[in-house]
């Protein structure tokens, strides 16, 4: 088995080989960079409108409350292949990468929504009644008061979730987007070891999640204590 | 554009699609016990470990829950049979699963061991209890409270992430959506149903968990 | 008629009954305090006034007008009139002192920022926190904490303060410094409504005190009506019980 690791190891990390594995890289990441961007921005809208006590708008909470319950309670696995059935004939000739990503956005925007809500709930209730009795209207009290005092609460387990979601990724594969792991196929498939192409592509999904979950550990500590 | 939902085709297959989400709950069910007993090895071993322990825990730890469990069981899969060793799909998606589960679980019963407090600890004491009854009346509800929540987020993640079991061919509840859609070509509802039993599923699974929790440790965990 | 009338209001928390038919009125310039047991609704009347819990049933009337607590823009202009300060303090624990001062004025009266935080600096004087205004309220300790909480409140003009058991939360050689700043305002002429558990200085302080228990307005009277010559008997009690006994 090892003669033919090293026997094969100069070809594998050959210049084509490496691109190949760079441009993957690239979509694995471009898919976790929007899936979260986008995300954070829907997910910080849901978590908002939920926080919000009118009448006129409960229809709505109660909306994106059964869209948040539904897409935490689904396997990603699943969310592709709707999202895949769903958009073939809406859109006809979206690419692959395309309709990941719209699954992956589905997806963190229904858990980053929770994170940010368990986030402003963390708030004080004696700070909004502060804001209240000052005349405060709901806007205000959330951007001047609320979302400044939870964005400490809100960092650490987002990044956690960055974490999580850049394996979730992986799952793109099965619809054909040339990511990270496909490529791992790809490469098992034109002959390589199974050891040296899928160890590879873990060595690669560990750069791009080591940093970032420590990074994760890091706010975490050095948020809390303050 | 029109099209009409058929859902018909879909519910004629419910009891095959249900004898898949028992196997689904079979998978996340074995990879959390076996997780467990890995998880309190390894936390055993972060917290009161000799150095060599505590490093290979951490690496052990590291090295899970910083790559996708698809690619360890592709490795798994398509590497062992090199060295000799042909594994089931459904074996090699449990053990990969399990190793998963023990990374996770060893990080989560870690943080329940380091939140009990020296201070507890000594007020027992002082009141003359054994240390079998400080462990017993102690530390363990203290660490029971603690993990309960991230420990049932975790089996729902278990049980989500077992489908990917589908894509070694086990005929699991995803499994069996694939094989059903790729008949009745009904994709769209076939996979919708099987959304609303996975969410039913993990609904079920963490309104009984808050149950037990309440009951048994007291911990103030919602329903619903 | 009175500045505050307070007219056979009711109030629940869940189920329960936390404030029965309860009457009070109070002239300009009065500080009225409300005493008794804990649980016997003065906080919660206080949080009817500022419209934080609906009162199920009767009337408030400030400066000979009813105040409609369903009515989203009545509640703008009551809280314009109208200021409290929180046992807890409640400053806002993203901003520095003179930003928590400035802030209402600034964001809500849309008062000039230069205007605005002059008189937060004057506000600060007053209450003897100038040197602090760049400070963070988890630097302050919970005395000085409290004294900018005031100064806050003070910062809309308010007709009317409301004091919810401003010195339970400090230590004893705190508390003082706070109640400085209440007989200041006292000398002012601002309307004060106070709930307090420091007996000597309700007695100093208040035109009128009302005895509350369960829910209800036991008795009203001056202050040497009440702390000398009580005539109900669950008041005699709860003034000896207290003065026999101070915390």
């Amino acid at each position: 088995m090892f003669e033919r690791l090293v026997q094969e190891a100069p070809q594998f990390f050959g210049y084509h080989n490496l691109v190949f594995i760079g441009q993957a890289m690239g979509r694995t990441l471009w898919m976790t960079l929007i899936g979260c961007g986008v995300g954070f921005v829907c997910g910080l809208f849901i978590a908002i409108i939920r926080q919000t006590q009118t009448r006129i708008l409960m229809p709505v909470r109660l909306l994106v409350i059964v869209y948040v319950e539904f897409f935490r309670r689904i396997p990603f696995l699943v969310i592709l292949f709707i999202v895949l059935f769903a958009i073939e004939p809406l859109i006809p000739g979206t690419s692959l990468l395309g309709i990941a990503t719209v699954s992956v956005c589905l997806l963190s925007t229904a858990f980053l929504s929770e994170v940010i809500r368990s986030g402003l709930e963390s708030v004080p209730r004696q700070q909004i009644e502060g804001a209240a009795t000052l005349n405060f209207s709901f806007i205000q009290m959330m951007s001047m008061v609320i979302l400044p005092q939870s964005w400490r609460v809100i960092l650490p387990p987002a990044a956690a979730f960055i974490v999580m979601f850049i394996k979730d990724t992986s799952l793109a594969s099965q619809l054909g987007v040339i990511e990270l792991t496909f490529a791992g196929k790809m490469l098992v498939n034109r002959g390589f070891s199974p050891i040296l192409g899928f160890g590879a592509i873990l060595l690669c999904y560990f750069m791009l999640s080591y940093p970032l979950s420590r990074f994760a550990a890091y706010l975490e500590k050095r948020l809390e204590s303050s | 554009m029109e099209y009409t939902f058929q859902f018909a085709a879909v519910f004629r297959e419910l009891p095959y699609l249900l004898g898949g989400a028992a196997l689904t709950l079979g998978i996340a069910f074995t990879s959390f016990w076996g997780g467990a007993v890995i998880g309190v090895l390894g936390a055993v071993a972060k917290v009161n470990g000799k150095r060599v322990a505590r490093r290979i825990a951490s690496a052990y730890v590291v090295f899970f829950t910083n790559t996708p469990a698809l690619v360890q069981i592709f490795l798994l899969y398509y590497a062992l049979p090199d060295v000799g060793i042909l594994l089931d799909p459904l074996v090699a998606v449990v053990v990969g699963l399990t190793l998963n589960s023990g990374a996770y679980l060893t990080e989560i019963l870690r943080a329940g061991v380091i939140s009990v407090r020296r201070s507890e600890i000594e007020a027992a004491t002082a009141l003359n209890m054994s240390r079998f009854q400080i462990l017993l009346y102690v530390i363990l509800p203290h660490i029971a409270k603690t993990i309960y929540a991230p420990l049932s987020n975790f089996f729902v993640w278990l049980v989500l992430g077992s489908s990917l079991a589908a894509l070694f061919g086990v005929e699991e509840l995803t499994g069996r959506a694939i094989n059903i859609s790729t008949e009745n070509l009904r994709s769209i509802e076939t996979f919708l149903v099987v959304a609303v039993i996975y969410a039913l599923l993990t609904l079920i699974a963490s309104a009984t968990l808050a149950l037990v929790g309440r009951w048994a440790f007291r911990v103030d965990a919602k329903v619903l | 008629m009175s500045h505050l009338e307070i007219r056979n209001v009711s109030s629940v928390y869940g189920k329960q009954r936390v404030l029965q038919d309860v009457s009070l009125s109070a002239d300009k310039g009065e500080v009225v305090s409300l005493i008794g047991p804990s649980g016997s609704g003065k906080s919660t009347l206080l949080r009817v006034l500022i419209g934080l819990t609906p009162p199920i049933d009767g009337e408030i009337h400030i400066a000979g007008e009813r105040v409609d607590y369903s009515s989203r823009r009545h509640l703008r202009r009551l809280r314009n009139r109208m200021a409290i300060v929180f046992q807890q303090y409640n400053l806002f624990q993203n901003m520095s002192v003179l930003r928590n001062v400035a802030i209402a004025p600034i964001k809500i009266k849309k008062r000039p920022r230069r205007e605005a935080e002059e008189h937060a600096r004057s506000l600060l004087k007053k209450v003897g926190m100038e040197d602090k205004q760049d400070a963070y309220p988890d630097q302050l300790s919970g005395g000085q904490q409290q004294r900018v909480a005031i100064a806050r409140a003070l910062a809309t003009n308010p007709e009317l303060l409301l004091l919810d058991e401003v010195t339970s939360a400090l230590d004893p050689e705190r508390v003082n410094e706070v109640l400085d700043t209440i007989r200041l305002l006292r000398s002012e002429g601002i309307t004060m409504l106070i709930v307090s558990h420091e007996m000597a200085f309700v007695r100093e302080v208040s035109t009128k005190v009302a005895m509350m228990d369960s829910g209800r307005i036991v008795e009203i009277g001056t202050p040497d009506q009440i702390f000398a010559a009580p005539r109900e008997n669950r008041t005699r009690e709860f003034v000896s019980k207290i003065l026999s006994h101070p915390k």
